[in-house]
């Protein structure tokens, strides 16, 4: 899988930028808005894919909670960063967007407001991983990320609920699109997908050296302050951390 | 209506976003990889 990495990565750059050509020289204007709707095949895709980060977050932190596997709580980190980092690009293109079309940058409606109510929860998880150091805080930042996915459902369904200043969905919102621009569109999504679930392997991977990293300096204290027999012990314990990260091998949990 | 200069604005802010945070991940796992070289070398 490791191999697979630098091979995917340049699939999914080359899928970026076949897309980003596509979105903004192919894609054909739309009648009302011109050009700038053309924000729309990568702003949407962003959503989407901040959706299936959140979603991903949601599925390991309910196996954190269930099992305690430490790698699940990596992947719901991870996911929950690079979730986060999309639904900031959702938060910037679409006010970009709104102000030549609505004239205003900003309205306080419900699809808006619950979308930056859903990255200030996820920021709070962030924020709550990075700064208590109690044993607890995976287990309560998995909990607080069920209570944040279930503002997922209602960021998307609440253009269908309630009257709102933001078009309806182009995808089975009654809408209609030109195939063209489906044909675009659905290809943008595809390769934010790609992208999104490449940035958060790599967070993944990031995620579990730094846990190794921590580990070892752990084991390393240990052997400088205990007697021979814990920094014997502690010492084969850290001989395999780096080996195995020297070989590219899982280590030691 | 003179749009174009929104859709390079949202354009850049985009791949700006991106860029940044790829960056930061890629400092992060060169700084990792570096203490985890070191502590095997000692």
């Amino acid at each position: 899988m490791k191999r697979a990495f630098p091979i995917l990565a340049v699939l999914t750059a080359a899928l970026l930028a076949y897309g980003t050509y596509q979105a903004l020289v192919v894609a054909p204007t739309e009648r009302t808005m011109g050009d700038v709707q053309r924000i729309f095949y990568y702003h949407v895709p962003s959503a989407w894919t901040a959706f299936c980060l959140f979603f991903v977050n949601l599925v390991a932190s309910i196996a954190y909670l269930i099992r305690k596997n430490p790698k699940a709580d990596a992947l719901a980190v991870s996911s929950a960063e690079v979730g986060v980092v999309f639904c900031t690009v959702v938060l910037i293109t679409g006010p970009i967007w709104a102000r030549p079309v609505w004239g205003i940058w900003w309205t306080w409606d419900v699809r808006l407001t619950s979308t930056l109510v859903l990255w200030l929860i996820y920021v709070s998880y962030l924020v709550l991983r990075r700064f208590s150091d109690s044993a607890q805080t995976p287990v309560l930042a998995a909990v607080l990320a069920i209570f944040g996915a279930l503002d997922v459902p209602l960021v998307y369904f609440s253009i269908w609920f309630f009257r709102t200043q933001h078009p309806q969905p182009v995808i089975g919102g009654g809408g209609s699109l030109d195939p063209r621009m489906l044909h675009i569109f659905l290809l943008n999504l595809f390769t934010f997908s790609c992208f999104g679930a490449m940035v958060c392997w790599w967070r993944y991977r990031l995620e579990w050296l730094q846990r190794e990293v921590d580990e070892a300096q752990a084991l390393e204290s240990l052997m400088g302050e205990d007697g021979p027999g814990v920094s014997a012990r502690a010492g084969a314990r850290l001989g395999k951390i780096s080996a195995s990260k020297i070989s590219g091998k899982p280590g030691p949990q | 209506m003179n749009s174009i200069k929104f859709l390079w604005a949202a354009y850049i802010a985009t791949w700006l976003i991106h860029g940044l945070y790829l960056g930061g991940i890629a400092r992060r796992y060169k700084r990792l990889r570096q203490q985890m070289k070191d502590l095997n070398g000692k």
